[in-house]
């Protein structure tokens, strides 16, 4: 015990250097989970969080039976979903492809070009997408036109809401997220390539047997990642594309976290809310990372 | 006879390759493209799609319209600063703990670790953390943009992880001989010999400071603090027009400026990034794959 206590206060500045980032993470991370108690309140500002009364699981059932409970978790699943089935598969067919391209040069400017809409902030994207989708005036509406075509008013229909987001996305990260596994693919010893060749393997045989085991791994990886972040897609986006029109389909888990608290002032409501989504993302991060274990062998812990 | 089939084939396999990149390549940059041409355009023309690949007709109202409004001034202001005074702080406060936590003789490693990822996979949420920052009293401050959320642990891991890769520790024990402290050492070897890991977590700080409105939607009131990126919502989201009410063919005309001002006011707050990017590009990607060795 007190050669641990030398040995702490040998090192005291090492802890120097934790401190201001551990007390920020205490501070505006670790307090507010103990605000967490007030889900299980009827929190009221004037009486505080040692003044307000428990109610216990009130604000849960008051969640569950309503009927923004199945719309929210609805919207967030079917956009969390669309997004991973789409969002998954493209970056990596298109680091396979970017992979086996023969000109150098031409693979730079390509994977330049393609990050570049990446660092478009969401505000920037959706203020676009809401300009060149405009039914009157937008860049789309013209293209139709001039092949005698009228294009529909995607931004005013519930079913047209989550097309938008997942494709929108993919024009916007596509590039971005192969980075990854064009990172992986990097990895591998050129003398598989060169075996495969005096072999007689053509290029789609080397993607099929060389590259694509070689980055199953990094794949499987990042699916968990992505499956255990299922109910908590972002908010930002949803949020600015959501309009009158398409709320049917674009109030989702999060949004309406932020409209209950920050506007309707519920905060205990809110707050359950907000809790059980985080619940039931790390419940689905454990499940993933366990079935993932299991099957390949691969898992983040 | 075999090997001259793989060779055609693989031809076109090449060929098919280069003709989905350029696709793809004009999918990416004809919509930047039209912002940047439309910004300058009469926006009748572009209206009514007659617009395509350069301006019909010159028309820089948009601009001026826009350079004469104060809000975009000082939200363009604001947001330099926090982007400055922000990524400062992050830096300061994410490399030093990344080197702290890069050291196998710190005392109680395993749990300091735990506390730093525990926040990565749970928090308090929206309401419990705008509550305490109420309580801390930092509702509309400057400090509220900078400082609360500086903490990154995904950037404190890119730092351990390139500390503990990057810096011999037979240097540290050199120097420990020579009666170096770790404060000296920290300031005198490690930070100069990381420029690189500094740069990655300076850059990805940066961005995101200059694209966030978030934390300023929930903390800030004032007029005069607000962000760039939050007055382009009134512009390009909520459709406001910073040029005020009119009526008759004035009020098609302000409509007509307004439009001129979404597509400028697009180039204006975005150019800075595309135009740096390119240069610093090695610096993005290194991060990717820093943080993706231990992820």
């Amino acid at each position: 015990m007190k050669n641990k206590l030398r040995n702490v206060k040998k090192h005291y500045q090492l802890y120097l250097l934790l401190l201001p980032s551990a007390l920020l993470l205490f501070c505006f991370a670790y307090l507010p989970m103990i605000g967490i108690v007030i889900a299980f309140q009827d929190y009221s500002p004037a009486l505080g969080i040692l003044g307000s009364k428990f109610v216990g699981f009130k604000n849960f059932m008051q969640y569950f039976k309503s009927y923004q409970f199945g719309v929210t978790i609805k919207n967030t699943l079917v956009l969390s979903l669309y997004s991973i089935v789409v969002g998954f598969p493209l970056p990596i067919l298109l680091a396979l492809m970017c992979n086996q391209m023969k000109t150098k040069m031409f693979k730079k400017v390509f994977q330049v070009i393609t990050y570049l809409p990446h660092f478009i902030s969401t505000m920037v994207m959706c203020g676009l997408i809401l300009i060149f989708l405009s039914p009157s005036s937008g860049l789309f509406a013209n293209l139709f036109n001039l092949f005698g075509a009228k294009f529909p008013n995607l931004m005013a229909s519930a079913t047209g809401f989550k097309h938008v987001y997942v494709w929108s996305d993919i024009w916007q990260h596509l590039g971005w997220d192969s980075i990854i596994y064009l990172a992986a693919l990097a990895g591998i010893d050129p003398t598989y390539y060169e075996a495969a060749t005096v072999d007689g393997a053509s290029t789609l045989q080397k993607i099929r047997f060389i590259d694509i085991p070689m980055i199953l791994p990094t794949a499987m990886v990042l699916l968990i990642l992505r499956a255990g972040s299922i109910l908590g897609i972002g908010f930002e986006k949803v949020f600015l594309l959501q309009n009158v029109q398409n709320i049917m389909s674009s109030e989702i888990i999060s949004t309406y976290v932020y409209k209950m608290g920050m506007q309707s002032m519920q905060y205990s409501l809110s707050t359950a809310i907000g809790l059980f989504n985080t619940v039931v993302n790390v419940i689905v991060l454990l499940l993933v990372n366990l079935m993932s274990r299991k099957l390949t062998e691969s898992s983040l812990f | 006879m075999v090997k001259k089939k793989r060779l055609t084939q693989d031809a076109v396999v090449n060929i098919v390759f280069h003709v989905i990149a350029v696709l793809m390549i004009i999918m990416v940059i004809y919509p930047l493209w039209f912002v940047i041409i439309a910004s300058f355009s009469n926006p009748a023309d572009v209206a009514s799609g007659k617009v395509w690949l350069w301006p019909k007709t010159f028309d820089v109202r948009g601009y001026q319209k826009l350079f004469e409004q104060s809000q975009i001034w000082k939200s363009y202001l604001n947001t330099i600063i926090y982007t400055i005074v922000g990524t400062s702080v992050a830096l300061v406060v994410n490399i030093t703990a990344g080197y702290a936590m890069s050291r196998k003789d710190l005392p109680g490693r395993k749990w300091i670790n735990i506390f730093y990822i525990i926040p990565m996979f749970v928090n308090g949420g929206l309401i419990p953390t705008y509550l305490i920052v109420k309580q801390f009293g930092l509702l509309d401050t400057f400090l509220v943009m900078v400082l609360p959320f500086s903490v990154s642990t995904y950037n404190i891991i890119v730092a351990r992880t390139f500390f503990q890769n990057s810096l011999p520790e037979s240097l540290w024990e050199a120097a420990q001989i020579d009666g170096c402290s770790t404060m000296r050492y920290f300031l005198q070897f490690a930070v100069p010999l990381s420029k690189a890991v500094i740069a990655v977590v300076g850059l990805w700080t940066a961005v995101g400071h200059w694209n966030s409105w978030f934390n300023a939607l929930i903390y800030l009131q004032n007029e005069e603090l607000i962000p760039l990126q939050l007055l382009l919502r009134r512009i390009l989201i909520a459709n406001e027009s910073l040029l005020g009410a009119a009526t008759g063919t004035m009020a098609q005309e302000l409509r007509q400026l307004s439009d001129m001002m979404k597509y400028g006011s697009i180039v204006v707050s975005t150019l800075p990034i595309m135009m740096l990017y390119p240069f610093l590009q090695k610096y993005f990607n290194q991060g990717v794959m820093i943080g993706a060795v231990k992820g």
